[in-house]
């Protein structure tokens, strides 16, 4: 097999008294979407801003192509081929749709420290970020302001803005929470198709979403993993099912602008 | 308003400005031309100080700093420049237009430079406490600077020169003032569409989601902070040519303060609220003065009436009234 995209271990990180993440190994390995479920407060999201360094870690390394990132960044992380969607959609309110998505192809491209040209009339930046609208199916929506676009439209534009950064690993965090199982159905069948373009570490309640994407699923419980393995070792284990999928599991997330 | 009624009115809007003087001289009011000078004036450190306040987010309560080390360069030169005695022993003075403003930008630059690199470490409440800081901080600077008039200021025996014009001329002055407003204005219209203005206000918006995408926000914050105080030492230096006069007035906290007001009254993050704002303050001050020594009460009602009604200033009134939407 070979050398894991994305390699973390024994990751800690505490709240206070809380233990939101408690020695955590994961492995994302090249065109593989790595799964990772668990119930709500399991420390998810938690991990994925340790991931995308928004948040520090307390312990442990996390490496990306076998290179440590400990304290590199946000924003230099994303040059290295990390981009992530947040939980909680975390979008430009007064551009368009089309201009969310031309900020992040901009900064693709280099530095933005240009003062003089319109950045509007700039036709191959914008056909460049159309094309990354057409790939999530928004591309009808691309002038609407995002303040006025509904929760599924927000849902798709976070991961058009993700893939805009052309990143070789795309961290999602419940890109799937809050939509109808039409959009859901879509949002599947978008990141199918992604697959062949960037490893994924895929945060997501919906366990349909899940079994038809996962090529490894790992569950976390309380910050810790419990189990990894491919889909069908995870069905089958009785510790999973008694932690996590025996109980009612899809809970809807709410959904804000941050 | 669409397109071609802008046009107009902008065409409008220069044909009185270049005709004011005379039409001032006309009515028989010449003291309006000087007014009006010191409306552009303002307007300049104004729509410079919403460059980073209203398209950066950045809200800056310091920025007197950057208007008065723009005005204390040209004072400080000028003062040289009669003295014949170098600045520091080896930086002769000048009073050559074309020499002081570059020399304020330049000042003026360095001074955002380091109070824009120490501030912007912190954000929202905490940072407008810490500008007002450092800009305090200039202020005692240069009250305590004996030589250069400590409290009472620094009189300018004779303006700048520039190109053999006479500046002491109201006309002359108005029209060199009208001329780098212009130049500010077009230059921050161009930022504000260029790459570097669409990110800036990205990070207004939402610094996480910039850096989310790979921007490292604070760079490009420390850059438009530091063409914001670029823009209000211009303003400085010529407020100083004007007034012939350099005075830590002009470094005065409550100087942030009205800056900030003329933003907030003409329209946050507009291109032309600035310039409303500051001809809306300065003719209510000379208005309100003439009626009562307590102006800055009915100014304050006044500013709560626009803050509260009128939903982004006067420049956003307008466009309400031009039927534009939001
Ligand atoms: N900044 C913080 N300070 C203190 N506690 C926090 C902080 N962020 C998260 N927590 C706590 O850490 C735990 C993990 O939260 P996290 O948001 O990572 O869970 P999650 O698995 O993403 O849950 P969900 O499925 O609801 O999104 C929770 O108990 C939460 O309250
Ligand atoms: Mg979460």
């Amino acid at each position: 097999m070979s050398e894991p995209i994305l390699s973390v271990r024994g990751l800690v990180k505490s709240f206070g008294g809380l233990v939101a993440t408690d020695h955590v190994d994961v492995d994302v390995y090249p065109g593989e979407i790595h799964a990772l479920i668990g119930p709500n407060g399991a420390g998810k999201t938690t991990l994925i801003a340790q991931l995308c360094g928004e948040l520090s870690h307390d312990a442990g390394t996390i490496a990306l192509d076998g290179k440590t990132i400990d304290g590199v960044s946000v924003a230099d992380r994303v040059h290295l081929g990390l981009a992530r969607s947040f939980q909680i959609t975390c979008l430009l309110p007064t551009y368009t749709v089309l201009e969310n998505v031309a900020l992040a192809v901009q900064i693709r491209q280099g530095h933005s420290f240009r003062f003089w040209k319109p950045v509007r009339s700039d036709t191959a930046l914008l056909a460049r970020a159309h094309a990354h609208l057409a790939r999530v199916g928004l591309a009808d929506r691309a002038d609407a302001l995002v303040a006025n676009i509904a929760h599924g439209e927000r849902k798709q534009l976070e991961l058009a803005v993700a893939l805009a950064s052309e990143p070789r690993l795309l961290l999602l965090d419940e890109p799937m929470a809050g939509l109808g199982p039409v959009e859901s159905a879509e949002m599947i069948e978008i990141l199918a198709g992604l697959k062949s373009h960037a490893s994924m570490l895929l945060v997501e309640h919906d366990m349909d979403a899940v079994f038809a994407l996962a090529d490894r699923i790992s569950v976390l419980v309380y910050g810790r993993v419990i189990a990894s393995g491919t889909p069908e070792e995870i069905r089958a284990s009785e510790e999973v099912k008694a932690a996590y999928l025996g109980e009612g599991d899809e809970l809807g997330a709410e959904d804000l602008v941050c | 308003m669409n397109k071609t009624v802008k046009i107009v009115l902008l065409v409008l809007l220069a044909a009185f400005l270049l005709a004011l003087p005379y039409l001032a001289e006309y009515a028989g009011g010449r003291a309006f031309t000087s007014l009006a000078t010191r409306a552009l004036i303002y307007g300049i450190a104004a729509a410079s100080l919403n460059l980073a306040l209203g398209y950066g987010g950045m809200i800056s309560f310091g920025h007197a700093a950057f208007f008065g080390i723009g005005g204390y360069v040209v004072g400080i030169l000028a003062y040289h420049h009669g003295t014949g005695e170098a600045f520091l022993g080896f930086i002769p003075g000048s009073n050559q237009l074309l020499v002081t403003i570059p020399v304020a930008i330049l000042v003026s630059g360095i001074f955002a430079a380091i109070i824009g690199a120490l501030s912007l470490r912190t954000s929202g409440v905490q940072f407008i406490m810490i500008t007002l800081a450092f800009a305090q901080m200039v202020f005692f600077l240069f009250v305590s600077l004996e030589t250069y008039g400590g409290d009472d200021g620094l009189i300018i025996r004779r303006t700048n020169e520039f190109f053999g014009l006479n500046l002491r001329d109201r006309t002359t002055m108005y029209y060199l003032c009208l001329g780098m407003a212009a130049l500010v204005l077009f230059a921050i219209w161009r930022i504000v569409r260029s790459r570097f203005g669409f990110a800036l206000v990205g990070i207004r918006q939402s610094e996480r989601r910039m850096a989310a995408i790979g921007l490292d926000t604070y760079r490009y914050k420390l850059v438009g902070f530091i063409i914001s105080g670029i823009g209000a030492g211009i303003a400085g230096a010529l407020m100083a040519n004007f007034l012939r006069f350099a005075s830590p007035d002009m470094l005065a906290w409550t100087k942030s303060g009205e800056l900030m007001i003329m933003v907030i009254l003409g329209g946050v993050g507009t291109l032309f609220g600035p310039f409303i704002g500051a001809a809306v303050f300065i003719f209510l001050e000379s208005v309100l003065a003439s009626w009562t020594p307590n102006w800055q009460f009915p100014l304050g009602i006044i500013l709560l009436f626009v803050v509260l009604f009128t939903h982004g200033g006067v420049q956003g009134l307008i466009e309400r009234l031009g039927g534009k939407r939001e």
